[in-house]
């Protein structure tokens, strides 16, 4: 393994981690606001990708940067408002099936609307092309300017959590929503605030990631599940444990396609010679780049037997 | 403690007539529906019954909802097309007879295995698990390609060893036959685990973990035990469908769309009532059948229908069913019928507005080289003309607005009708 492709691959692995947790930061603070697992959250993250190649298209990447996210803020409100606070009495499998129905919905429209094969949403001049060059490999900017947005979000949303008076009312709704109600504050608006609020974040990684990476109807469930693995590996409802959680994630991914060393490999390095007819030969060959799929749910598994409540995570349900 | 409905003495009269009804439906339907497409069809109901029987163990009875439940179906379909190939060799002495015992030990092998990290957790929590672990399963089958197929999948040949009394499971009807046995068997057996100890436990646990746990029990052991005997169905379930399809692929057998799919049904049919997912399941097969023949929007409908069944109706198909005849047992109904027809003439005038302009737009979407002509329901309308879809956009209005004016009076009757039933409950208590 040589300098130049650790470094690389390291950037590569830190935007996409990035991405992962602008997508993962907003179900977390659903999740450990309203208890709701929201299964549609990618799906909002396809439509903000979706909305910002439509926009993009009339009146430019920049304006689509900040309007898209908005649209998709207020979509997730009123689907909160109209559909999920509906079924919030049923408990939180109805509410989790809810959101599942969503997605199913979701994808049928964009495809209904899109069409079924991928849009040509394209990246700004701005963003095109190499930021730098390392050991004679460029860095495209438009990685870079996930890491920027994202950072960005991160600071914004502790900023808001932390500093703000919303912010103190959600932190305080968090843990005990019936004092804060009784205090005076509309909590139902506020779950409608976070949930809209959350689905924003979503729209926005998908604005970003739509043009980085690719925008089609197989967007959402490509990221679906792991963010999923992000978010309990994490820690559930644990903001900090997304964090880590999805930029381990990111690089062990991006690190395991790129490598091509195998059991059989290895054996052979120590002078153990195996081969078509040797036991266990299906599991032997197998290349850590080909296994890469499965990394991210090996790890949850590993993580619930060694440490069931997430890197740093406090519930223990 | 009063019962909450009449038990005959000392046979239970009821009871024995519903399963020998159910036994009769089995038996007689391939005789009334006749058609090759209609066997395959009942052949897919019947494992698919199964199927989603054992999954309501976990969604309806435990609580536990999963979204990996393909994992076991479709590694009993492997586990049993590569036992049924060795036997064909002679490798593995055992008649098709008893191949889906096979698949459901391989369900059960693989619930004990998995299901211990699975059921650490319930609740939200255990859906991700389930989610993460169907994945991992669902990857596994592309890198495997020695036991998964690959992309083409695993075959087999179904006819193998003589005959037992002239019966070789080469036709359709023989399989449909064996499955239908399974079918009736393991129902049986699916409800009569409703009744035991570990089965009420589970109810238990769903309900009230908490108090269980003071009660001495370990509430995930009694999780535990149920997954592994929904595994161990799920298993039979996917050996019937392996011996019904000769065929079994990766890509599609254990995939999160199948355990979707199963998800989506059985809580359709109605997770609430233990027959609900046979309904779920009768539905499934008709729906992927029938309606995606009829519709290319088929998806956007079924999203759109379970959306509204969570949020209005989160009982499913059953709990319908199960309102009605309580309002038939105090003899109300007859008095909402008409109320009954007017949503139902509203609801489909609505509905056929709505399904012209969703068609119209399939069809601009999908089939623009054809033209802006479509057939629909026998009409033929002109997709890009103005008039159409002003005129579906009227009848979908007019539809809506009647509905809306149907809802109300008959929700003022629905809850009259409530209520005399909860003064004569009352009046019957206090006698």
């Amino acid at each position: 393994m040589n300098p130049e492709f650790f470094v690389i691959s390291l950037l590569n692995g830190f935007s996409y981690g990035l991405l992962l947790f602008m997508l993962s930061s907003g179900l977390t603070l659903i999740f450990s606001m309203m208890g709701v697992l929201n299964f549609a959250h990618t799906s909002f993250y396809m439509l903000g990708a979706y909305f910002a190649y439509s926009l993009s298209g009339s009146i430019g990447f920049w304006p689509a940067l900040v309007l898209a996210p908005l649209l998709v803020g207020v979509m997730g409100a009123l689907f909160e408002r109209y559909c999920l606070r509906r079924v919030h009495k049923f408990g939180h499998v109805p509410e989790l099936l809810v959101t599942f129905g969503l997605s199913y919905l979701v994808l049928e429209l964009v495809q209904l609307v899109w069409g079924r094969s991928t849009v040509p949403y394209g990246l700004p001049p701005l963003l095109q092309g190499p930021l730098f060059t390392l050991y004679g490999t460029q860095f495209p900017r438009s990685r870079s300017f996930i890491m920027l947005v994202a950072l960005l979000m991160l600071l914004a949303v502790w900023l808001v959590l932390t500093r703000t008076r919303i912010g103190l009312v959600i932190q305080a709704a968090l843990k005990h929503p019936q004092m804060v109600e009784a205090l005076g504050h509309n909590v139902p608006r506020v779950f409608m605030l976070v949930f809209g609020g959350g689905c924003a974040l979503a729209g926005l990684a998908g604005v970003i990631g739509g043009n980085t990476y690719i925008t089609e109807p197989a967007m959402a469930a490509s990221v679906g599940s792991i963010i999923f693995v992000v978010v309990v590996v994490g820690g559930m409802g644990s903001l900090a444990g997304a964090f880590l959680a999805s930029l381990l994630i990111g690089i062990v991914q991006t690190f395991a396609v790129a490598l091509d060393y195998s059991l059989a490999g290895a054996l052979a390095h120590v002078g153990v010679q195996v081969g078509e007819g040797s036991v266990g030969w299906p599991v032997l060959k197998l290349t850590i780049s080909q296994v890469a799929p499965m990394l991210p749910y090996l790890l949850l598994v590993l993580i619930l037997i060694l440490r069931p409540k997430g890197l740093l995570g406090t519930r223990e349900d | 403690m009063t019962a909450t409905h009449y038990r005959f003495k000392p046979w239970n009269v009821g009871r024995f007539l519903v399963w020998t009804l159910f036994a009769l439906l089995l038996i007689a339907a391939p005789h009334v529906f006749t058609s090759s497409l209609a066997l395959t069809m009942l052949s897919q109901m019947g494992y698919l019954i199964i199927i989603c029987l054992s999954y309501n163990m976990l969604l309806g009875q435990g609580g536990m909802l999963s979204f990996g439940h393909a994992v076991y179906t479709g590694l009993g379909s492997f586990i049993t097309i590569h036992a049924i190939n060795m036997a064909g060799r002679g490798e593995f002495p055992v008649p098709l007879v008893f191949m889906p015992v096979v698949g459901g030990l391989a369900g059960l092998f693989f619930a004990v295995l998995l299901g211990y990290v699975t059921t650490k957790k319930s609740g939200t929590t255990f859906a991700m698990i389930t989610l993460g672990i169907g994945e991992l399963i669902a990857a596994m089958a592309l890198m495997f390609p020695e036991f998964f197929g690959g992309e083409g999948g695993v075959t087999t040949d179904r006819v193998y060893g003589q005959g037992l009394l002239g019966i070789t499971f080469g036709p359709g009807i023989e399989v449909y036959y064996l499955i239908a046995a399974y079918c009736f068997t393991c129902t049986a057996a699916m409800f009569a685990f409703t009744g035991t100890p570990l089965g009420r436990m589970l109810n238990a646990v769903r309900d009230n973990p908490e108090r269980v746990e003071f009660m001495g029990y370990d509430t995930q052991q009694v999780r535990y035990r149920a997954f592994c005997i929904a595994g161990f169905f799920a298993g039979v379930g996917g050996a019937l469908a392996a011996i019904n399809f000769e065929i079994v692929t990766g890509v599609d057998s254990v995939s999160m769309v199948r355990s979707g799919g199963y998800l989506l049904f059985t809580f359709l049919g109605g997770a609430t009532f233990f027959f609900g997912p046979i309904i779920g399941a009768v539905l499934l097969v008709l729906a992927s059948v029938l309606l995606s023949e009829l519709s290319k929007a088929w998806l956007l409908y079924l999203g759109l229908v379970f959306l509204f069944m969570v949020m209005y109706a989160p009982g499913g198909v059953a709990s319908l069913i199960m309102m009605n005849l309580r309002l038939a047992k105090y003899g109300k109904l007859g008095r909402l019928w008409v109320s009954y027809l007017g949503l139902a003439g509203a609801g489909l005038t609505a509905l056929l507005g709505a399904a012209a302009m969703v068609e119209m737009t399939y069809h601009l979407q999908l089939n623009a080289a054809l033209g802006p002509q479509l057939h629909f329901l026998g009409a033929s309308i002109n997709a890009r003309g103005l008039t159409s879809w002003f005129g579906a956009g009227f009848v979908l209005l007019t539809g809506l607005g009647l509905f809306e004016l149907c809802r109300r009076e008959f929700l003022r009757q629905w809850g009259e009708a409530q209520e005399e039933i909860e003064r004569e409950i009352k009046r019957q208590e206090a006698l």
